[in-house]
């Protein structure tokens, strides 16, 4: 039961990763990925909320939100992948900028997420 | 969910994202319910595989995450890997970057569940942990991806060299 609840979730993240990033990147004509932090942030933000309530959240949802969702939402072989390839074509900023950012933000919203729920249960 | 269609004028750049890469002309154009699917598919098999090694290594909110830090490793050797590999090959399926890269791969690694990670460390009040478990993961997966993509590259090149000569 757990694992098809992980599947439902998991079926819904990932497409929802590509057509997120997709429309991020019709926005802007940089090669910075902004599409892909904007989904790890996002799903740091889910599940922030989801861990701060624990417990008030029924644990099947908990788990295709969580696991399932916000999982396959985000990404870190992407996230790595694409440092490398920003230092790679030689633009070692946007490659250190990428980390900084998506750690920052990634955290920040993960800890906004996770207080927030905390202060409206 | 429909993409606004893509304006022409778009310079052909440096493929950076795995995901989805609109600098590649091939990549423009409406979202295909074939490369959706073989995504979600992909997704579906990589969060199994997560799921299960995370409940095969359980760990405490407060204690450190070895599941994650593995599941990230390995799916970054394995994403420089499949892009090395599919930068090799004259002309590879048109689904195999989505299955494999975007789907497995991209349901398989986690980002939110590593940032979440953090933060109980943090809550627990063991901050050196959380450091300690934030450098690994982002300089080892830094390594893995460069050290797979790189013996991946040298691999393919050894086997053309052979073929070429003959």
């Amino acid at each position: 039961m757990t694992w098809l609840l992980v599947a439902l979730g998991a079926g819904l993240g990932a497409p929802a990763r590509y057509l997120l990033d997709r429309a991020i990147q019709t926005w802007h004509r940089t090669q910075f990925p902004w599409g892909t932090v904007a989904v790890n942030v996002l799903a740091a933000l889910v599940l922030g909320l989801l861990t701060g309530a624990a417990g008030a959240v029924e644990a099947n949802l908990a788990l295709l939100a969580g696991a399932g969702f916000c999982g396959a939402l985000s990404t870190y072989s992407t996230f790595s992948y694409e440092t490398l390839r920003l230092a790679g074509v030689g633009d070692r900023w946007q490659a250190v900028g990428n980390v900084l950012l998506t750690l920052g933000a990634g955290l920040g919203a993960g800890a906004l997420g996770w207080w927030l729920a905390l202060t409206l249960r | 969910m429909s993409c606004p269609p893509e304006p022409p004028d778009r310079a052909a750049g440096p493929i950076i994202d795995p995901d989805v890469d609109l600098h590649d002309p091939a990549q423009r154009g409406p979202a295909l319910p074939a490369v959706l699917a073989a995504i979600a598919a992909g997704g579906i098999l990589g969060a199994e595989a997560r799921y299960g090694l995370s409940r095969a290594l359980p760990h405490r909110p407060d204690s450190f995450a070895w599941s994650t830090l593995l599941i990230n490793l390995t799916g970054c050797l394995l994403i420089g890997v499949l892009m090395a590999t599919l930068l090799q090959l004259p002309r590879p399926h048109s689904l195999a970057r989505p299955f494999l890269g975007t789907g497995i791969l991209g349901g398989y690694t986690t980002y939110s569940t590593f940032a979440l990670d953090a933060l109980q460390l943090v809550r627990a009040h063991r901050p050196g942990p959380a450091a300690g478990y934030l450098v690994a993961t982002v300089l080892g997966c830094a390594v893995a991806v460069w050290l797979a993509a790189t013996l991946t590259e040298r691999a393919w090149q050894a086997r053309r060299v052979p073929a070429e000569s003959a």
